[in-house]
């Protein structure tokens, strides 16, 4: 097994920019918003070859943010995303990204899609660029990697308004695949998605990952479908991961209460005829991002939360073979 | 059952659009009873959220209820004057979107805009109205009611704008909340929340929900019977835990099965092969045809509801009946 994305203490802070003005304006108590968002909090974390990791959080948690570091859309402020050694970004000053080896599909495919461009355009444009395929060769080129997705040739020439949000997504997966990546980040790929055709996404993840033998981040806040796809999951919670280990370990016995509490969340389908189910819901809200708890920043919505949970913040530490939670006070069974 | 509180017969409600008629709801039928929570369940485009749309007569051109009837506690809603349905509206029935933060006036505090929604229907003091705020605040979950009544929208996270929209509709304690997919843009645990909320305020003031949502498991922990859409149409309906444990229409089985959450991980879906049908170009006969594993030729003449018991179907082929243990 060799490790093949390696993320080491990567921090993320939104600072807003303020003119000369309204820094005045702020020094005077004006409601200028001068915080900071630590959106993603000292992360580090691994992919091996040939890995799915989920990666699973509610909004705000700093998921999407930790994905785009990866794919190297974001610099973060602190710390470091590789692949295989290679910096995902450059160092030079406004930092760009520097490899084409991972590649990213977005959540809202009526978003992601160009509107004015034809599909083979879009799908080719990235391999043209990088010099993976001709002009002249980018026809059969995208015929591939359209099969591939289960499109027939003929979309090439069509606009993205003429497809349906499944369709669409299957053409932000093949234009991701295009560009060969060793690595792919899907940031909620099947969240805007009905139910039937959110099957068929997932069943084609799995029927590509088993073809191209893809390394996969997967996003998403949906813990049924981070289950299916995933071999392992890391969960978050306002920018820090509190839990990692294998996806049916941690959902069969979780350590941190979040991860518990969080599980204990999502509805099931009920079966019995007196459908008086009760969830333990969490109580209270997410805390804001712009002023986390201090601590363990789930310490005021856990039931088990004690005088050390306010002052320290716990690290992630090995709690078994291949797992990890970042609490100090983890769960037993 | 207690006495029947909402009667959907036949419901039609077309959109006229350039590119033709678009059939959204197509003879729709069904009881509420006084209290009970029925499920709404389709995917996009299957008209269940058009449905309540047309319920509540907040349909609008190009869309128009072209055929069949509402009516609510014996009084027809289809074709009533807008002033009559205008006193209904908040009082009698009333509705939550699934955005709440579109559906919450942005420049008016939650005070004022509960104000408005009670002084709508009667005469009321401020100071009175205000209590009366702060009970119903109060009863829906959000802490520090006194306080929180002078914020405006923009001060409150999405969990807890829903839950002000939930209590604009419970102030005048209707007789039916319409809820459309109101837990769809929360997150899991405040959804929770929420759904744990709904389920015993309906119970504590004996409303009586239609909770419309694409999500089985959602449905399944909230609502006591089930109906299904499809492309405009009532396919299957029945007790919830009846339906999901054994579904007749392959559609609702189709559906089922897609859940990852009923799969082993790792495995392939069962599918349903395709995508739903554009409203405007409805294959003939049964609309789940193209899609469907058990469709013959029997299936391009459209099949009628037929009601059994608790139970209804649509469908020329079902899939086998539970056997009985």
């Amino acid at each position: 097994m060799s490790v093949l994305v390696n993320v080491e203490g990567v921090s993320q802070r939104f600072t807003p920019f303020l003119s000369i003005g309204e820094r005045i304006a702020a020094t005077f108590g004006s409601n200028v918003e001068t915080r900071t968002v630590h959106a993603v909090d000292n992360v580090s974390l691994q992919i091996v070859r040939g890995e799915v990791l989920g990666l699973v959080g509610e909004s705000g948690c700093g998921k999407s943010t930790l994905g785009r570091i990866i794919t190297g859309i974001l610099a973060p402020t602190e710390g470091c995303a590789m692949i295989e050694n290679e910096p995902v970004m450059g160092r030079a000053r406004s930092p760009i990204k520097t490899t084409t080896r991972v590649q990213m599909v977005f959540q809202d495919p009526f978003a992601s899609l160009d509107p004015r461009m034809r599909i083979g355009d879009i799908v080719a444009e990235g391999p043209i660029a990088h010099g993976f395929v001709t002009k002249a060769g980018a026809g059969a080129y995208v015929s591939t990697w359209l099969a591939a997705v289960g499109l027939s040739a003929d979309a090439s020439d069509r606009y993205p308004h003429q497809f349906s949000g499944g369709q669409r997504q299957r053409i932000a997966i093949a234009r991701a695949l295009a560009m060969k990546p060793d690595v792919l980040v899907c940031d909620e790929p099947v969240a805007s998605l009905d139910v039937s055709i959110q099957a068929q996404i997932i069943n084609l993840f799995l029927q590509l990952r088993r073809e191209f033998e893809l390394t996969m981040l997967f996003i998403s806040h949906d813990l049924g479908v981070v289950r299916h796809v995933s071999d392992r999951v890391a969960i978050m919670y306002l920018g820090r991961i509190v839990e990692t280990g294998r996806t049916a370990e941690v959902y069969a016995a979780p350590k941190h209460p979040y991860t518990r509490a969080l599980l204990d969340s999502v509805p099931k389908l009920v079966l019995e005829d007196d459908s008086l189910v009760t969830f333990r819901a969490i109580k209270g809200e997410l805390p804001s991002p712009l002023s986390p708890p201090s601590g363990c920043h789930f310490h005021l919505r856990c039931p088990k939360a004690a005088a050390r949970c306010l002052a320290d913040v716990p690290r992630l530490a090995a709690t078994g073979a291949e797992r990890q939670a970042a609490c100090h006070f983890p769960l037993e069974y | 059952m207690s006495a029947d509180l909402l009667q959907v017969r036949d419901l039609a409600t077309y959109f006229f659009t350039k590119g033709g008629v678009v059939k959204a709801v197509d003879g729709v039928s069904f009881d509420v009873g006084e209290g009970e929570v029925v499920g709404l369940v389709g995917e996009s485009g299957s008209g269940k959220t058009v449905t309540g749309f047309s319920i509540l007569g907040l349909v609008d051109p190009p869309g128009k209820v072209v055929a069949g009837s509402v009516k609510l506690q014996g009084k027809e809603l289809v074709g009533a004057d807008h002033a009559d349905l205008r006193r209904l509206r908040g009082r009698r029935m009333a509705m939550v979107f699934q955005d709440p933060s579109t559906t919450l006036n942005p420049v008016l505090s939650i005070g004022t805009q509960m104000r408005l929604a009670l002084q709508a229907h009667e005469r009321i003091s401020s100071t009175a109205a205000r209590d009366r705020s702060i009970a119903v605040l109060t009863v829906v979950g959000i802490p520090d009611a006194g306080r929180r009544l002078d914020a405006y929208p923009h001060q409150f996270s999405g969990g807890m704008r829903q839950r002000v929209a939930i209590a604009i509709a419970l102030l005048n304690r209707p007789a039916l909340i319409v809820c459309d997919e109101p837990t769809t843009a929360l997150d899991v645990s405040i959804q929770a929340q929420i759904l744990t909320e709904m389920r015993s305020l309906a119970r504590d003031f004996g409303t009586a929900l239609i909770w419309i949502s694409h999500d089985l498991a959602t449905v399944s922990s909230i609502a006591s019977r089930i109906l299904v859409m499809y492309a405009g149409r009532l396919i299957e309906e029945g007790p919830t835990a009846a339906v999901l444990r054994a579904p007749r229409h392959p559609y609702t089985s189709g559906l089922l099965n897609s859940l990852p959450s009923n799969a082993i991980a790792g495995r392939d879906l069962v599918q349903i092969p395709g995508s739903t049908p554009s409203l405007l170009q409805l294959p003939r006969g049964c609309a789940f045809a193209p899609r469907c594993r058990n469709a013959d030729d029997r299936c391009t003449v459209a099949p009628e509801l037929v009601r059994s018991g608790l139970r209804a179907l649509r469908c020329h082929h079902p899939m086998a009946a539970e056997v009985s243990a």
